[in-house]
């Protein structure tokens, strides 16, 4: 049974967004990096890279595939975090505590529609 | 979808499920590189009973094998087995295969899952001499014990001398008890065997393999068998060969077919082909700048598409970012520097070798 943490929002393409201090953490869920295998590289965006919600983030690779990280939000990429580019496995240590990128929002009533956590727990079951 | 006999195994072992060529079949057990690295350093077990095997039996099955296979059948000996290929008239490939000389008048054929069908629909068709085709692919399974210690746990379980089982024979031995057909071959650049059976037979040397084995052995699915064939530039149906690539792009043409031996179809193709030299190949690339190349993906030279990947990975052993790509001549020489398109990104790669990991086959 993967992790689901209480709080964050959720898609249903199993990225999580986390709020704090007005700006939100965009990360993978702890089902997407166990179906996903083992992490061998992720693609980021660049700062004040402005990301669309539903479009293209970045990527992950496993050792068995690509798969498309999707914005959950629309807005400026304000930080990545650069640990990821030499040790993109960690995602596989903790999906939770490893954000990918650190976002400005240019529309929080966005995150109205996303996900919470029961709803995202039934996607994973 | 049809099971192999081992899938309730496979879900005991909690593994990743996956459909293949029809089967449900075994992805990953633990992890990719974990049983990748098995397999290169000690011993892993694969279900490969989802394989397809037709029987050719009577007096012109040598004939006939021939006669549809790029290599040399009439060379064979009784107890060997060769690789090679079934061809159209285009010199395009139907499917990659090995045949088994059992006797002048008894050859097996052991053909991808993916194809068996088309194959046996293909064979069919051509098949006016005196023998019989028959499909026996609902009634054979098969695993397969690769890895540096594969003879050492095999051997355990049978009193035949496993070390006179040479590169590329089989024999019928007793595997504790039980009458298999085991030959020296594989998919994975390793030393070790494959083993043939009835259901219960395969169902039950599976267990057995994996208790003699003990901590040396692992379960291996079909994730790591790509990676494991993969790094030894082992092609694969779909990948490196299709309907539109002669094994001559393939750049298989050395261990896969005969031209100076006796016809085959798509034969003549090859050999027009191989005087006017093919105008593409498979060729092994290597990743420059950042990410991971992929089946697919499209290569350029100064924005223009001179080929494309066939399979990529980093590899597990080497750490390397590499790849196989059908490229275009005269780009196909080494040192070439090219692009590839990742996600709408160019990125560079530069032509090298495709022998990602050297093959350790106990050959003698």
């Amino acid at each position: 049974m993967s992790k689901i943490v209480e709080g964050l929002f959720y898609t249903n393409t199993h990225e999580w967004v986390k709020v704090e201090d007005g700006f939100a953490f965009i990360g993978i869920t702890d089902y997407a990096q166990e179906s996903l295998g083992e992490i061998v590289f992720i693609e980021l965006p660049e700062e004040d890279d402005s990301l669309e919600k539903g479009e293209e983030l970045g990527a992950i690779e496993s050792v068995k595939a690509a798969s498309d990280i999707l914005s959950p939000i629309t807005g400026t990429v304000v930080e990545i975090n650069e640990s990821l580019e030499d040790e993109p496995e960690l995602l596989n240590t903790d999906a939770f505590t490893n954000w990918i990128v650190k976002v400005e929002l240019s529309d929080e009533s966005e995150l109205e529609k996303l996900l919470n956590a029961e709803q995202y727990k039934e996607i994973c079951e | 979808m049809k099971k192999t006999v081992l899938y309730d195994a496979h879900v005991a072992l909690d593994a990743q499920m996956v459909d293949f060529g029809g089967f449900l079949m075994p992805l990953i057990y633990t992890s990719i590189t974990e049983e990748h690295n098995y397999v290169r350093e000690k011993a892993g077990i694969f279900d490969v009973s989802h394989m397809g095997e037709f029987y050719i039996k009577g007096k012109e099955a040598g004939k006939f094998v021939d006669y549809i296979f790029t290599n040399d059948v009439s060379s064979m000996v009784d107890g060997q087995v060769l690789y090679g290929m079934m061809l159209y008239p285009t010199g395009g490939v139907v499917d990659d295969l090995l045949v088994y000389k059992v006797h002048n008048e008894f050859y097996i054929m052991v053909v991808n899952a993916s194809n068996a069908d088309k194959d046996f629909a293909w064979a069919t068709e051509q098949q006016k001499f005196d023998c019989v085709l028959t499909n026996e692919s609902d009634n054979i399974s098969e695993v397969a014990l690769q890895g540096p210690l594969a003879e050492e746990i095999l051997q355990k379980l049978t009193d035949y001398d496993l070390s006179t089982l040479t590169f590329f024979t089989f024999s019928m031995m007793l595997i504790n008890g039980k009458n298999v057909l085991v030959s020296r071959t594989g998919y994975t650049g390793e030393d070790g065997f494959e083993i043939y059976g009835y259901e219960t037979e395969i169902k039950e040397i599976w267990k057995e393999i994996l208790e003699a084995g003990g901590e040396n052995i692992a379960p291996a699915g079909l994730g790591c068998r790509d990676t494991l064939r993969f790094e030894v530039a082992l092609p694969l149906y779909g990948n490196e060969l299709s309907k539109d690539i002669t094994p001559l792009e393939a750049g298989l043409a050395s261990i896969s077919v005969r031209l100076e031996a006796g016809d085959f179809i798509g034969k003549d193709v090859l050999v027009k082909q191989k005087a006017e030299k093919t105008k593409r190949r498979i060729v092994g690339l290597k990743l420059i700048d950042k990410g991971i190349l992929r089946h697919g993906y499209e290569i350029f030279k100064d924005g223009t598409k001179v080929g494309e990947i066939t399979t990529g990975y980093r590899s597990p052993s080497t750490g390397e970012t590499v790849a196989m790509a059908m490229i275009d001549r005269p780009f196909d020489k080494r040192g070439t520097e090219l692009e590839v398109q990742i996600r709408n990104k160019m990125k560079k790669v530069v032509v090298r070798n495709k022998k990602f990991y050297t093959k350790s086959y106990k050959e003698n």
